[in-house]
């Protein structure tokens, strides 16, 4: 059948089983925008206020479904405002397609109105990425890219196409698409073997689970490995939700702002057991003395993240849930009943607690809104120290259901991402967890979520300042607050409520009560939950950066000494 | 494990398109790695071109430096050049000062260089061979006034 490009563009995404994109129009792009129009019964175009929001929004879709999330700009800016979302996507391994359209062909490398050499610039943060100059490229570039974004570890892809190949006709083909069989493994019999016997070696394994597990949807099989070989588990920031947080083995997060209990048992585990994680900076803090007295396994889908920040002992390359299941079938129960009561005790010293005297603390606050809305909820942070507290105090149980910029760490990144994932689960609770810094910065999706009636509950911890680097600085710069101080002049309430969003400010926990009430009733559209807190809040357990994750700092006393 | 870094010669097959090397300099040059040489042309298979790269790395991080190139969809195939096992060779352009031709003429003899391009002033020579016979060459060189060079980095197959 023969047909226009941008009308091939659309019936790729129907192949694909894409029915919701997140997107902004332009001049290249007008073509496309032409077709979303005669498809507008089966494809639904989210129209955001700003490209990024259209990223973070395929993004957070992304993250709630597994499926890819896909969205559209126009070239020039609008390609550029794509770009940290893209970044974000890349850093945290979510499958997400970017299209964007250029400058017709004739004026490609003419530095012509709105032209940027989008591949290029992206070509560092996607998986991969394709210029596409005609018609009859697109179908096939659209089948490869979906099979990129979504195979072995998931990624962003790039499609730039010139404004005269979403024009001009070529000849189009339904396809099936490919089915896609993640559920795979690279290594082989020896190395199972390897890590078998060092796990039956093993007196005091660790567990540390990331984000792969989510991926590969191998939370099942995790608790099942966990179970035989009677392990204690922690996760990082991306896995949160992989095993729940309320696990008797859950030792609390690892990492920067990771439990004690973790800490100690990183110190004193004798196998740690790595499975979809990569060991960032933010895990491992000083890499020479992590899990010192351990041999270390790591598991990944991707060959080249083992012995890349640390070294390893074995490895399996391969699918989370492949690799898990295998060894599941393989490994005989064993008991660590010793090991275990040393992790309870240290669970019963080290408790993840907010240590403040006052009532309206960042933990009462996650707690209150955790007992308003329940296990279901979708959690979505933005970045700081909203996003650690979420992480300690919110107690995630279900896999995909902590939405955050793990990786890059992208302020603004909250909103956005609510908005995919409240199209995505139109019928669950979806709460963003963002700070007055971040609130700042993409405040201007509100008008989309109210535009498009998603009951978003966007609850702002506001304490004035750019809390994290104020720690920092609190911490490390002698109370140098250089910026970081907002004292805004942002009235909360009219700029939410002008953008078409409840609002409500609250500073003690009985209001906070009450706004939830009416945020969770609120059905029709976004509530924005500003909460009044001190500045100087700080997020505890601390390792300092380059410090061993072995004493983290616990307490800072009023006069303001570290207690490790 | 060896912590020396060692030089490595990677032979990698990747797709004909535009944009394939900067893909290929980006990773090495955004993840810290050092290339010493690069060249590339394509190969019997006009979809194919083929890279030859040299680094100097440790064991670890060519292992990372071949597992990261293969995660770039262009690249097809990665193979590493051993010296033992390979042919490698590098090509060399020299425009020398003309004033002692007898001299220049010896040691292009002596090294199988020949000579390209004459005029009154300058002599262009060329020479085709391992990396430290080149490096040799252009030494000796020195003496006569090097106007110009250019080495091509090194190309190489393995044997048999």
């Amino acid at each position: 059948m023969i047909k226009n490009g941008s009308d091939i563009i659309l019936e790729c995404l129907l192949e694909q089983g894409v029915d919701t994109v997140f997107g902004y129009p332009g001049g290249s792009i007008l073509n496309v925008y032409d077709s979303f129009y005669k498809y507008s019964d089966k494809v639904r175009h989210i129209l955001t206020a700003h490209e990024q929001g259209a990223a973070h929004a395929a993004d957070g879709y992304a993250r709630a479904t597994g499926k890819v999330g896909v969205c559209f700009a126009t070239s020039g800016p609008g390609a550029t405002n794509l770009v940290t979302g893209i970044a974000t996507a890349n850093m945290d391994s979510v499958p997400i397609i970017a299209v964007t359209c250029n400058v017709a062909n004739s004026w490609l490398g003419k530095d012509t109105f709105q032209e940027v050499d989008i591949v290029g610039v992206t070509m560092p943060i996607t998986k991969h990425n394709f210029l596409v100059k005609s018609a009859a490229d697109i179908a096939p570039t659209f089948r490869k890219a979906f099979k990129i974004a979504a195979s072995g570890r998931p990624g962003p892809v790039l499609i730039d196409i010139t404004k005269d190949a979403t024009a001009e006709t070529a000849e189009y083909e339904k396809q099936i698409p490919e089915k896609i069989d993640n559920y795979k493994l690279e290594s082989g019999v020896e190395d199972f073997d390897k890590v078998i016997d060092m796990i039956n070696a093993a007196e005091r394994p660790l567990v540390y689970a990331g984000g792969g597990i989510i991926a590969s949807g191998a939370s099942d099989e995790l608790k099942k490995f966990c179970d035989i070989i009677d392990a204690p588990v922690t996760l990082s920031v991306m896995g949160l939700g992989s095993y729940p947080a309320s696990g008797e083995r859950f030792t609390g997060m690892i990492g920067m702002h990771g439990s004690k209990t973790t800490s100690l048992a990183v110190k004193n585990c004798d196998l740690l057991i790595a499975v979809g994680a990569r060991f960032s900076d933010r895990v491992i803090c000083n890499p020479d003395v992590f899990a010192r007295n351990a041999k270390v396994i790591h598991i990944d889908v991707d060959k080249a993240e083992i012995d890349k920040n640390i070294l390893t002992d074995a490895h399996i390359i391969g699918d989370a849930k492949a690799a898990l299941s295998e060894l599941n079938k393989r490994l005989s129960k064993k008991d660590h009943s010793e090991w275990r009561r040393r992790i309870a005790e240290w669970k019963a010293e080290y408790p993840v607690k907010y240590k403040s005297s006052e009532p309206f603390s960042p933990e009462n606050i996650l707690k209150e809104i955790k007992a308003a809305a329940g296990d279901d909820t979708y959690l979505v942070t933005d970045v700081g120290q909203h996003q650690m507290w979420a992480a300690q105090f919110f107690g995630i149980e279900k896999p995909r259901h902590f939405i955050s910029s793990g990786g890059l760490g992208t302020m603004g990144f909250g909103i956005g991402a609510a908005i995919g994932t409240q199209i995505a689960e139109p019928g669950s609770t979806v709460i963003n967890i963002s700070g007055d810094g971040c609130f700042h910065m993409n405040l201007q999706e509100l008008s989309t979520a109210a535009k498009y009636g998603l009951p978003i509950i966007d609850v702002v911890m506001n304490n004035n300042v750019l809390g994290m680097v104020r720690q920092w600085q609190k911490l490390f710069y002698g109370k140098r607050f250089s910026n970081t101080t907002l004292d805004k002049p942002t009235d909360y309430n009219k700029v939410s409520e002008g953008l078409g969003a409840k609002a409500y400010t609250v500073s003690n926990l009985d209001e906070l009560h009450k706004a939830m009430e009416a945020a969770l009733e609120n059905r029709e559209g976004p509530t924005v939950i500003n909460c009044i807190i001190d500045s100087d809040h700080t997020v505890l357990p601390m390792v300092p950066g380059g410090e061993s994750i072995e004493e983290p700092i616990l307490e800072i006393t009023p006069d303001g000494k570290e207690v490790r | 494990m060896s912590d020396k870094k060692e030089m490595h010669v990677l032979s990698i097959y990747v797709e004909n398109h535009a944009g394939v090397l900067s893909r290929v300099s980006g990773l090495f040059s955004r993840r810290m790695y050092n290339i010493d040489s690069l060249s590339v042309g394509v190969t019997e298979n006009p979809n194919i071109s083929r890279m030859t790269i040299v680094t100097h790395a440790d064991e670890n991080t060519f292992r990372q430096i071949q597992n990261q190139l293969a995660k770039l969809e262009d690249v097809k195939r990665i193979c590493e050049l051993h010296k033992d096992t390979s042919v490698l060779r590098e090509h060399v352009l020299i425009k020398v000062n003309a004033k002692d031709t007898t001299s220049i003429m010896q040691m292009c003899q002596i090294f199988r260089a020949n000579v390209v391009d004459v005029s009154k002033e300058l002599l262009t020579l060329e020479l085709t061979g391992g990396p430290s016979k080149i490096s040799a060459f252009i030494e000796l060189m020195e003496q006569f006034e090097i106007e110009g060079l250019v080495r091509t980095g090194l190309t190489g197959l393995k044997r048999g």
